[in-house]
């Protein structure tokens, strides 16, 4: 599971009718101090997070166990809002 | 699955309901590679050396329940043995 920042959301209107009235968000993947890591997923939202907030994402085939997600075609899910990392030095 | 060192933990106060209960811990793995968030399924604290579970198979930690997740630790390491240097 992995630790990111959303940075912006994606519109589709052609999509695969099981996805619709999903949102979808750009989640820009960030480290335990919240810096901003390369590379980037497209996530399903399943607790409605919004813009720069940091989130904790589920990937694979797990995602479709998230909330309102079975049996749709998803391989990654926002499942959480973080509200604090703690790390040892 | 893959050792790994308990670094910390995260917490999420608005999650995915079947998460709820279960704790989310920071996990270095051992043999190179970054961080990740893995759901904790045997009691793990900071510093203690565990194993985790990846893919699909880390919710069958939680028989019964379908967690979303693709990280579990399923257990604490007491000891490693090995014949050689790890790669």
């Amino acid at each position: 599971m992995l630790l990111a920042r959303i940075a912006g959301t994606v519109v589709a209107t052609r999509k695969d009718p099981r996805l619709e009235g999903k949102k979808l968000l750009i989640c820009q993947l960030v480290n335990t101090k919240g810096e901003d890591e390369k590379g980037y997923i497209i996530a399903v939202d399943t607790v409605d997070a919004g813009y720069r907030e940091k989130v904790l994402i589920v990937q694979g085939s797990s995602a479709r166990m998230a909330y309102g997600c079975k049996d749709i075609p998803v391989d990654a899910a926002i499942v959480g809002i973080v509200d604090h990392v703690e790390r040892e030095a | 699955m893959y050792l790994g060192k308990v670094v910390g933990n995260v917490v999420c106060s608005i999650q995915d309901e079947a998460l709820r209960g279960i704790r989310l811990m920071l996990v270095e793995r051992v043999h190179g590679g970054g961080v990740v968030v893995a759901l904790d399924a045997v009691g793990s604290g900071p510093g203690e050396m565990v194993y985790v579970c990846r893919g699909k198979e880390a919710s069958f930690a939680f028989k019964g329940r379908e967690v979303p997740t693709e990280a579990t630790i399923v257990a604490i390491v007491d000891d490693v043995q090995r014949v050689g240097e790890f790669s």
